[in-house]
């Protein structure tokens, strides 16, 4: 499903991903751990396509398709998803509104037909509600006076109303206190855990892989996976330490 | 009695931004020409209005407001050419003014509001915001003048500018000018120009929003603050709408 082959990038002119190479298959969730530093948010940025971060070789292909010469509102009509670590805040922009246009630009994009205010309403109602947050607060400019957790937990009813193929999920887990990571997590499973579908899950921590369960865990340093392994191996580094293991 | 004013010059503060090439294109009688509107006490006046065309544009209003009297105003001035809107507002005891001004172009316009504020008597209130978004050569402009009179105390007046730049080249200036003789007054100004916020754009790309929706998005959002307090949806949106069919193909 998605394919990174060999991927070196650089931001500001300085090396960050040294030949990165992964392979996440439909109906698999893979993790990413690493110190810091390492490259984890520049790989989801990368495979956002976010400007300034640059690829200078290597190849990412997402269902067969060349990911990295499209533009990002491209990729994400391709069904790419990508949760930020720090959401960004949009005053004088709903939660509603945004979400509304981005959903049906992307259905346009896919040849599909505009869903109508009511429908939306019903969808986004649904999907909050999944994520246990107020509708009221969709009502609220994007982010805008969400405490840390609440901006997470918006992240994910976004993904729930854009129902994504694919999610790149950048340490949705910072922030959270323990009963927000438990609803993140199960929104996260119940969201992309599906045959069809793939995540990957980058996270400094084991503690969101005690409910989201990886199918591959990966060591990233210094830009590149430098281990991978089964749940065992996020265990084992939550012990033992990145230095120790990888 | 006619009054013939001498033509502005670059030196008079209030015209230090304008654009005389273009003032040179008007007859000089338009120099003298005032549209005068007064309020009687208690009433209460709206108007908003699209402003702006092919050629130089010279408005200028004088309002006259009663005691208690609210007058309130809001125009986007979206001219091609040298678009001026100048307003002249004389607060009686306790009146209200309400100003929602912006401005928005390209190529090489410049489009400005000159407003002088009189707080004649006391207890009289004013707010004035005024959002600007250019790019090419445009310039937007907003020099607001506040007066207080002696005895014109518990004023309370506030002026609100921002801009938005979205290419390098183009322009806005900001100019607040109290004048304040009373001492018991609250008198706010603030002025702030920016860029479009980048990563804004990339998180609304993140999720499907292509860059020219983003950027009308954006940009409404921005310049909403102006039309906030008229109470008509109807009428904001109309002026909104203005605005932004202008905005076009800019990047």
């Amino acid at each position: 499903m998605l394919e990174i082959t060999n991927l070196h990038a650089t931001v500001g002119g300085t090396p960050i991903l040294n030949g990165l190479s992964l392979s996440v298959n439909a109906g698999e969730i893979h993790a990413i751990m690493g110190p810091n530093g390492a490259g984890k948010s520049t790989l989801a940025y990368v495979l956002g396509g976010r400007p300034g971060y640059e690829v200078t070789g290597g190849s990412v292909t997402f269902n067969g398709q060349d990911l990295l010469a499209l533009d990002p509102h491209e990729r994400a009509a391709l069904g790419l998803f990508l949760g930020f670590q720090y959401p960004v805040e949009i005053p004088g922009v709903s939660n509603v509104q945004f979400l509304r246009e981005a959903l049906n630009a992307q259905r346009k994009a896919r040849g599909g037909e505009p869903l109508s205010g009511g429908e939306f309403l019903k969808l986004a109602k649904e999907q909050a509600a999944l994520l246990r947050m107020d509708m009221e607060m969709l009502k609220r400019p994007v982010n805008v006076g969400f405490s840390g957790g609440e901006k997470k937990r918006a992240e994910m009813v976004q993904m729930g109303i854009l129902d994504p193929i694919f999610a790149v999920l950048d340490e949705t887990d910072s922030g959270l206190d323990i009963d927000a990571l438990k609803i993140v997590g199960e929104g996260i499973n119940s969201i992309m855990r599906r045959p069809d579908k793939g995540v990957l899950l980058i996270t400094h921590y084991q503690r969101l892989l005690d409910y989201v369960k990886p199918d591959v865990v990966h060591v990233l340093a210094k830009g590149r996976i430098v281990k991978s392994g089964g749940p065992e191996l996020a265990l084992e580094l939550e012990r033992e330490g990145y230095e120790a293991v990888a | 009695m006619t009054q013939l004013a001498a033509l502005p010059t670059q030196r008079d503060e209030e015209w230090r931004y304008a654009d005389f090439a273009a003032l040179e294109t008007l007859a000089p009688e338009r120099f003298d020409e005032w549209k005068e509107i007064e309020l009687a006490p208690g009433e209460t006046r709206r108007k908003s209005m699209v402003l702006g065309g092919e050629s130089p544009e010279l408005h200028r209003i004088r309002l006259t407001v009663g005691e208690g009297a609210r007058a309130e105003l809001f125009v986007a001035n979206i001219g091609n050419d040298y678009t001026r809107v100048e307003v002249e507002v004389r607060l009686a005891k306790g009146a209200h003014f309400q100003f929602g001004g912006v401005t928005i172009g390209g190529g090489d316009a410049t489009l400005e509001f000159v407003t002088r504020t009189i707080h004649a008597e006391p207890e009289a209130t004013s707010e004035q915001v005024v959002r600007s978004v250019h790019w090419g050569q445009g310039i937007g402009n907003f020099l607001g003048r506040i007066d207080v009179a002696r005895d014109a105390q518990k004023t309370d007046a506030a002026q609100d500018f921002k801009g938005l730049l979205l290419e390098r080249g183009a322009s806005a200036n900001a100019k607040p000018e109290l004048e304040i003789f009373a001492d018991d007054v609250k008198c706010a100004h603030g002025a702030a120009i920016g860029e479009m916020d980048e990563t804004a754009r990339f998180y609304m790309a993140a999720r499907g929003i292509p860059p020219e929706v983003a950027k009308t998005l954006l940009v409404r959002a921005f310049i909403a603050d102006a039309f906030a307090a008229l109470e008509d949806e109807t009428e904001q949106e109309r002026l909104l709408d203005a605005a932004l069919a202008v905005l076009g193909d800019v990047a």
